[in-house]
C-alpha cells in the first residue's frame, strides 16, 4: 500500500542552530517584555522590520505566533473565542487564532520555551501589503495594550511598479520615524538603519540561494523543510545571526547537491505548491509526499521572504521597492508570469494549489490561474480546500485522497 | 464453469456509505458482485461482501489471484494486495465499459467526482466536491428524512413531476428550509423531489467542463436512474451508465488488480 510506506525524512544538521535562534528570539523578547530592558515593536511579517531593528527595537512577529498556534493545532480550540467577540470565522485565521489565544490566555510559547505570554508591545507597526486583516489585528492589540499603532498602506493588484508608487511607500516608511523616536526616546541613527538593511539584504540573498537549490535534481530539500527553516528569514532578518545561519544551511544544501543526496528517496515527481501551508498538518502532508516519492520542490509562500532589492545606499527607497514588489501585492498577469518562470527553474511536473478558506490573498486558484497554467505547461493541477490554521475547514481524508489520486495521475503520464 | 481455471481478480470499494465488491475473471467478465452498508467495521463488511461475491462467482477465496481495495476505507481491508484511490478506480471502471474519451460523473453517498479521461483512458483532470454535502447522496438522504419519503420512492416521484420547483441554495440546511417554504406554498411533492434531483445535478455539472461522452456512476445514479435522463436533457450530451453504476469503482479496482 503506497501510502503506508514508512516516511524517511532526512533531517538537517543546521536544525540545532535554527532551534537556538528561535529560542533566543523568544527569550530575549520575553525578558524585555517583563523587565522593560528594551523596547518591543510588533511587526507584520513583511513589514518594515529593518527600520525597527535599526532603531534598536526587539521585533516580534504575531504571524509567526499564528503559525505556531497552527502547527501545534491549538488554533482550532482558540479561534471560537475570537469569533465570539465579532471576528468572523471567514477572516484571517492567524488573526482569529492569535486573538483567541490571547483571550484564553494560551500560547504555544509555554510548551516550547516555558514563556507565559506573548511580549507586551511598546508599539505596533503594520504593512497592509499582504491584506487589511493585519491592520485590524494590530488595532485590536493596540487598544488592548494601550500602545501606539502605525503602519504603511500599500497599493494592491499591481502590474508594473511605478516610480511614484515606490516613492510613496518609501515616504510612508520614513514618516514612521518621528513616531518611533517618541517610543524609543532616542534619535534615529541612519548608520544603524543601514546596517540592518545590509544584514536583511544578505539574509535574503542567502535565503533565495537556499530556495533555488531545490532546482537541483534530486532536490536537496522540500517545501516542508523550507517552511521550518524560513523562521530566521522572518523573525531575525536584519541581524547578523540570520546571515550566519543561512550561510551554514546553504553550505549543507550545496553539500547534498554535490553528493546527489535528495530530500526524497527515489524522487519520482516534482511539485510546485501554491498558497499557505496547512500548518496543523505539515508533518502528515510531508510524510504523505515522501511515501509517494514526490518532492514538493518550490512554493510561492517561502519565496515571499526574499527582499534582495534592499540596498543600504538607498535604505528607504529600496525598502519601498522590496515591500512593493512582493508576489502577494501583484496582479494576476504578474503572478502567472512569475509561476511560469518558476516552472522553468524548478522543472516541476504538477502544481498543487491550496485554497485557504480564510486567506483569499494567498489563495491564487480563484481566478482561473490553475487552468491557465495547466494549459500553458501541459501539466496537471490540483486544488485542495483547507486553511492555514482553522482545521474546521479541512477534510484530511479528502485532501489526502486528492493528493494520492493526483500522484496516480502523474504516474499514468510518466 | 468456464472461469474455474482462470485467474480471479477482486476489487473492493469501501465507500463512506456502501461497500462494493466485484469479482472478475481473466477475460474481464464480472462473475460475482455484492453490495453492503459499510457500517462501522469496514474490515468485517469487506469480508462479508467478499464472501457473498465469491459465492455468486462460485470460486473459493484461495483462488483469488490479486485484490485491490479502494474508497474511503481502502486502508482498512486486510486482505488486499494494494490500494488505489476511488478517483482512479471509477475512471478505470467507467473506461472499461466505454473505451473512449469520456467525462465520468460519479455521485456517491458522501462525495462526488468529475473525472475527464482521454481516448486512452488517462486522466486529464479530476475534481471532487468541496467539503459539503451539496450534490451528493447525503443531500438526498437528508431530504428524504425531512420529507418523510423513503429514498427508494424518490425516483418514481420525481418522474411524476409536472412543474419542477427550483431550489437556489448551495447548503443542505438552507435547502431544507427552502423545501419547507415550498411545502407551505402548497407545491406538489413530486415537483419538490424533482427540484431536489435538479439541485444535485446542478452542483455536479458546475464542478468542471464536460467533454466527450458523459458516463455516470455511483450509488445515487444506480438507485435514481431518472438523474441520468435529467443530465442528458440538461446537458444535451451523450450520457450513459454502465450496467451496474454502483460497482464501477470496484470493477476498476479489479482491473487494477489484473495489472498489479
Amino acid at each position: 500500500m503506497s501510502d503506508e510506506k514508512k516516511a524517511d525524512r532526512r533531517q538537517f544538521a543546521s536544525g540545532k542552530i535554527l532551534k537556538k535562534i528561535m529560542a533566543d528570539h523568544f527569550y530575549e523578547l520575553d525578558e524585555a517584555s517583563r523587565t522593560g530592558s528594551r523596547k518591543v515593536a510588533w511587526c507584520t511579517s513583511v513589514g518594515p522590520a529593518e527600520l525597527l531593528r535599526g532603531m534598536g527595537f526587539l521585533v516580534y512577529f504575531p504571524e509567526n505566533h499564528g503559525a505556531m498556534l497552527g502547527s501545534t493545532r491549538m488554533s482550532t480550540e482558540v479561534i471560537p473565542s475570537a469569533n465570539a467577540i465579532g471576528y468572523s470565522p471567514d477572516i484571517c485565521s492567524y488573526l482569529t487564532s492569535d486573538i483567541g489565544a490571547y483571550l484564553q490566555k494560551k500560547t504555544p510559547l509555554k510548551a516550547a520555551y516555558n514563556i507565559e505570554s506573548v511580549p507586551k508591545p511598546d508599539v505596533l507597526v503594520f504593512n497592509t501589503n499582504q491584506c487589511r486583516d493585519v491592520k485590524d489585528w494590530f488595532n485590536w492589540y493596540a487598544e488592548e495594550f494601550k500602545a501606539p499603532v502605525m503602519g504603511v498602506h500599500t497599493h494592491r493588484e499591481l502590474g508594473d511598479i511605478k516610480g511614484y508608487q515606490i516613492s510613496d511607500i518609501a515616504k510612508q516608511i520614513e514618516e514612521l520615524v518621528p513616531g518611533l523616536e517618541k517610543v524609543t526616546g532616542k534619535k534615529f541613527d541612519m548608520d544603524q538603519f543601514k546596517e540592518a538593511v545590509e544584514f536583511s539584504r544578505r539574509t535574503s540573498e542567502l535565503w533565495r540561494a537556499c530556495l533555488e537549490s531545490a532546482s537541483a535534481i534530486p532536490s536537496p530539500w522540500t517545501f516542508f523543510d523550507a517552511t521550518i527553516h524560513m523562521g530566521p528569514a522572518v523573525v531575525a532578518r536584519g541581524t547578523k545571526e540570520a546571515v550566519e545561519y543561512y550561510e551554514i544551511l546553504l553550505a549543507e544544501l550545496q553539500d547534498r547537491i554535490k553528493n546527489k543526496v535528495g530530500a526524497i528517496e527515489n524522487e519520482k515527481h516534482r511539485i510546485y505548491w501554491d498558497g499557505m501551508p496547512v500548518w496543523g498538518k505539515l508533518r502528515s502532508l510531508s510524510e504523505q509526499f515522501v511515501s509517494l516519492n514526490t518532492c514538493v520542490v518550490a512554493s510561492t509562500y517561502c519565496n515571499s521572504w526574499i527582499f534582495d532589492q534592499l540596498d543600504p545606499k538607498d535604505p528607504f527607497g529600496s525598502m519601498g521597492r522590496a515591500y512593493l514588489e512582493l508576489f502577494i501585492v501583484r496582479d494576476e498577469d504578474f503572478k502567472e508570469k512569475y509561476m511560469r518562470d518558476c516552472f522553468e527553474k524548478y522543472k516541476f511536473t504538477g502544481i498543487i494549489f491550496h485554497d485557504a478558506k480564510t486567506c483569499p490573498n494567498n489563495s491564487n486558484n480563484r481566478y482561473g490561474l490553475p487552468e491557465r497554467l495547466s494549459r500553458h505547461f501541459g501539466i496537471p493541477q490540483l486544488t485542495i480546500n483547507g486553511d492555514l490554521n482553522d482545521l474546521r475547514c479541512y477534510s484530511e481524508e479528502q485532501a489526502k485522497t486528492n493528493i494520492e489520486a493526483f500522484i496516480e495521475q502523474l504516474d499514468e503520464r510518466a | 464453469m468456464s472461469h474455474k481455471n482462470k485467474s480471479i481478480y477482486v476489487g473492493v470499494d469501501v465507500g463512506a456509505s456502501r461497500t462494493k465488491v466485484a469479482v472478475l475473471d481473466s477475460d474481464k467478465n464480472m462473475i460475482g458482485h455484492a453490495i453492503r452498508k459499510s457500517g462501522t467495521d469496514f474490515q468485517q463488511t469487506a469480508e462479508i461482501c467478499l464472501a457473498s461475491a465469491l459465492e455468486m462467482a462460485g470460486v473459493a477465496a484461495d483462488k483469488i489471484t490479486s485484490t485491490i481495495s479502494t474508497g474511503y476505507g481502502r486502508k482498512n481491508v486486510s486482505f488486499t494486495n494494494s490500494t488505489k484511490t476511488e478517483i482512479g478506480c471509477h475512471a478505470k471502471g467507467a473506461y472499461h465499459y466505454f473505451p473512449m474519451a469520456i467525462t465520468v460523473l460519479d455521485i456517491g453517498g458522501q462525495d462526488n467526482k468529475v473525472i475527464r479521461l482521454d481516448d486512452r483512458g488517462r486522466r486529464l483532470n479530476f475534481k471532487m466536491n468541496r467539503k459539503c454535502a451539496a450534490g451528493t447522496g447525503a443531500f438526498l438522504e437528508e431530504m428524504s428524512l425531512r420529507l418523510d419519503i423513503p429514498l427508494e420512492e424518490m425516483d418514481a416521484l420525481a418522474r411524476e413531476s409536472t412543474g419542477m420547483v427550483e431550489l437556489g441554495s448551495f447548503c443542505t440546511v438552507f435547502s431544507a428550509t427552502e423545501v419547507l417554504e415550498k411545502i407551505r406554498q402548497g407545491k406538489k411533492v413530486p415537483d419538490i423531489v424533482k427540484g431536489l434531483f435538479f439541485s444535485v445535478i446542478k452542483r455536479v455539472l458546475e464542478m468542471d467542463i464536460m467533454s466527450g461522452k458523459v458516463v455516470m456512476t455511483g450509488g445515487v445514479v444506480a438507485h435514481n436512474p431518472y438523474l441520468v435522463e435529467m443530465v442528458r436533457e440538461i446537458s444535451k450530451m451523450d450520457v450513459s451508465t454502465p450496467e451496474y453504476p454502483q460497482l464501477a469503482g470496484a470493477v476498476g479496482a479489479s482491473l487494477f488488480a489484473m495489472e498489479d
